[in-house]
């Protein structure tokens, strides 16, 4: 099927937010916020990071003003959409002491507007675990069921990406409903294709033109020499195979003298989905609630069984993290759970670098099978 | 009744309210709670139940009862944590949440014509408890049915009393040892796996269903292949934080395994490997 | 073939010796019943013999005062009971009790050392099983001491 796909001019880009808040979306996207560029909503392009961009790079993220007035041209910032779509905390029960449910709130229904390739491929993960293997969450359902994705190409990709070795980017993925991609030569443009039928319903009601071939070549050119340019690269050729190969390898205890196990990789990972369940009491004791909190493989708690934690190293906590994100998801989900954002890298406070860990690992486990 | 997978959070998250009918002191720190669910209630042996206490949090609990009845079920709890101690201070008349059963069971029926051991050290007993009712239950499909049971001393042993009803059969043969012991006990002393080399099966046709520490159950594995048993037919069960029940929380990975998922009965050849990596 | 060559070779202990090193021990052993109850061996006394559980349960144990001995392992059927015999000073380091009746295959002490000083091959075949009982008890002994069924706590 040939979806339609249109050029819009940056009143054209208000239109289509404005459009969408009239439909009854939230609107979220990039915002300058902290410090950073985050997710907020917005009401026109006017509030996103219009002129800005980011120097990315293993423990450093700062703002910087770019030379022109681009509406994307920076990568990704500290947070994912998956705060959105699995929310760092939720309530998932309520109830008396007969364990009668009380009615929870319904989520909000948004529009994501600004996300990324590699965030996009994110999603579509979440959307394997959360929604395809076998048990379904409708924390998550509901609020993805009716999301609106506005996904946008890249063409600044930040000093710590990687998304061309992942396949995941710097072109449009699978799953949006509208993809953006956005031209900054003498006239700033935009090309809109439509990637869903609601997609489609959205560009219709737009009334835009139709985009002529040269500009279509033009946003392609832009993404082809996006991927010349990643920050980052992984070789992920046997790198599955490598990593259990290697479970007890010594590297892991020099990779744990540098990890401060934070936890700050798995927050910000767009895929990461463990969460804690955490019980609590009204202070008349009559109304018990269980809230679910993002939770992380680097905590001692989090493999806590009566008697003690079962990893007690950092060094096993860094090889599960990396290994189930380059491994063992593959086993479970079919897929690598690295999109190849880089988020890790630039907000691991020391710096600790998931390309290099994993080629390294790769390197010993090849030189053990060459010997 | 609808099946676990038709389910959903924040369905799945819903405990059932279920009311403590008896509780069974076993040992000074484990007893059995027997409980009556809102709704008939159908398990299979192994399987896992989350037991949660109002207010105060919820614990992963194997099912020790028996699975072909279905209005009450019995779960056997050592008071460790802060939960399980709240779990075990109930009395008859409260209510416990109960969510499940998730996960995947031991395979009796692949024991069916053959010879049955069942080794638990410990509290590691309370899972097993539930494959002695179920081969009792269709006794004629098994050959020689084996109980070998390991505990710190005669005071730690759970289900005592059963044991000893099931030793006095004929068609059941219980052997329970302990690590130590003084001239009150009159069985043997020495570990669980001391057992395995005059234990009365055919190692060819033998299926062993093992729990316990995981050092123990690596062992016993180990004791039953110098016996000459096929690591394919020794599962074992697994302990892991779990939280969810349905894989979604992550917190009882091991490999690329969801324990509540995928186990927490495993084949023993299929996972041998992880356990000889330490913090997997 | 006589009764104790019969009972001698059905033991998995002795299995894989070579038929004249089975008759010598054979000439060596001699088959006991004992009571229940009955001591078959004290702590302290002279080690005078080594012996081979046919049949029943034995208690090793260790005396204390004022209170009850403590079972430290029990012995059955096919086992070794007892290489105290082997080493000076030749002296038992537990109790012996017949839990059950017990029947067993005995050998004295000193012919035994006597015939494995002169027939280094049958000593070493000899050595190299009681090495192989000494070091499964020791690591049965080790699995009790770290409280295999209780999550070491």
């Amino acid at each position: 099927m040939v979806r339609p796909v249109v050029e819009l001019d940056r009143e054209g880009i208000d239109r289509l937010i404005a459009q969408l808040g009239d439909s009854g979306f939230t609107v979220i996207a990039p915002t300058l916020s902290d410090g950073t560029i985050s997710h907020g909503p917005i009401s026109s392009s006017q509030d996103l990071p219009v002129g800005w961009t980011e120097v990315q790079d293993a423990g450093t993220y700062r703002l910087t003003r770019r030379e022109d007035d681009a509406l994307f041209g920076y990568a990704v910032g500290p947070h994912s959409w998956k705060r959105f779509l699995h929310p760092p905390e939720v309530v998932v029960w309520q109830g008396d002491g007969g364990m009668t449910p009380l009615d929870l709130a319904p989520p909000p229904r948004y529009a994501f507007f600004g996300v990324r390739p590699c965030e996009m491929a994110a999603i579509s993960i979440q959307d394997k675990v959360f929604l395809d293997s076998g048990f379904s969450d409708d924390v998550y359902r509901s609020r993805r069921t009716d999301a609106f994705i506005v996904e946008v190409e890249c063409y600044e990709p930040g000093g710590t990406c990687f998304c061309a070795s992942m396949g995941t980017g710097p072109g449009a993925v699978e799953g949006a409903d509208l993809v953006v991609s956005e031209i900054l030569d003498d006239e700033h443009r935009f090309v809109v294709r439509a990637g869903s039928d609601a997609g489609e319903e959205v560009l219709a009601a737009l009334g835009a033109a139709e985009a002529e071939t040269d500009v279509i070549a033009a946003a392609e050119q832009v993404v082809a020499d996006a991927a010349a340019r990643m920050g980052r690269t992984l070789d992920t050729d046997g790198l599955r195979a490598a990593l259990t190969a290697q479970a007890q390898s010594e590297r892991w205890d020099e990779i744990a003298a540098r990890c401060l196990t934070c936890a700050n990789c798995t927050m910000a990972c767009p895929t990461c989905f463990c969460a804690g369940i955490d019980d609590s009491l009204s202070l008349d004791g009559a109304v018990a609630t269980r809230t679910r909190r993002w939770d992380s493989c680097f905590g001692l708690e989090f493999s806590y069984i009566h008697g003690g934690s079962l990893r007690t190293s950092a060094a096993s906590r860094y090889r599960q993290w990396i290994t189930h994100k380059l491994s063992t998801w593959w086993d479970q989900f079919g897929s690598s759970g690295c999109v190849g954002c880089g988020r890790c890298i630039t907000w691991c406070p020391v710096g600790i670098d998931i390309t290099a860990e994993a080629t390294a690992m790769l390197a010993e486990a090849r030189s053990e099978e060459a010997s | 009744m609808a099946t676990a997978t038709e389910l959903s959070i924040p369905q799945l998250l819903d405990p059932m309210p279920c009311v403590v009918r008896a509780v069974n002191r076993e040992t000074h720190d484990t007893i059995t709670l027997e409980v009556e669910p809102a709704e008939p209630y159908h398990f299979e042996p192994g399987q896992i139940t989350m037991v949660y206490k109002h207010g105060v949090g919820e614990i992963p609990i194997s099912i020790s009862s028996d699975p072909d009845r279905h209005d009450r079920i019995s779960q056997t709890v050592r008071g460790v944590g802060a939960v399980s101690k709240a779990i075990i201070a109930s009395h008859p008349g409260d209510v416990l949440g109960i969510r499940g059963p998730f996960g995947v069971g031991w395979p009796i029926d692949q024991a069916e014509g053959g010879d049955v051991a069942i080794i638990g050290g410990g509290i590691g007993l309370a899972p097993l408890r539930s494959i002695v009712y179920r081969v009792l239950n269709r006794r004629d499909r098994f050959g020689a049915v084996v109980i070998l049971v390991g505990a710190r001393t005669p005071k730690d042993i759970v289900f005592a009393e059963e044991l000893r009803e099931w030793g006095s059969r004929f068609d059941i043969d219980v052997n329970v040892t302990v690590d130590t012991a003084d001239r009150g006990w009159h069985g043997p002393v020495g570990v669980v796996t001391n057992m395995i080399p005059r234990a009365p099966w055919d190692s060819s046709k033998v299926t062993a269903f093992v729990c316990g520490p995981e050092v123990m159950m690596r062992f016993t594995a180990r004791a039953l292949r110098e016996d000459d048993v096929p690591m394919d037919k020794v599962y074992v069960t697994m302990e892991r934080n779990m939280q969810c029940g349905v894989g979604l929380c992550g917190h009882c990975q091991w490999g690329s395994h969801f324990v509540c998922r995928e186990g927490p009965v495993f084949r023993y050849d299929t996972v041998a490997e992880l356990f000889r990596i330490r913090g997997v | 073939m006589s009764n104790t060559m019969a009972q001698i070779k059905d033991l998995k202990f002795f299995s894989g010796l070579k038929r004249r090193h089975l008759e010598v021990l054979a000439a060596l052993a001699k088959e006991i019943e004992v009571e229940k109850g009955t001591y078959i061996f004290r702590e302290g006394d002279d080690a005078l013999r080594c012996l081979v559980v046919l049949s029943g349960d034995v208690a090793l144990e260790l005396p204390m005062q004022g209170r009850d001995p403590r079972t430290v392992q029990t012995v059955h059927d096919g086992d070794v009971l007892g290489w105290s015999w082997l080493y000076p000073p030749h002296r038992w380091t537990f109790d012996a009790r017949a839990v059950t009746d017990v029947t067993a295959l005995v050998f004295d002490a000193e012919q035994l050392r006597a015939v494995k000083d002169s027939d280094h091959e049958l000593g070493f075949q000899l050595m190299t099983r009681f090495g192989k009982v000494m070091v499964s008890r020791l690591q049965a002994t080790r699995m009790r001491l770290m409280d295999l069924y209780g999550n070491g706590d």
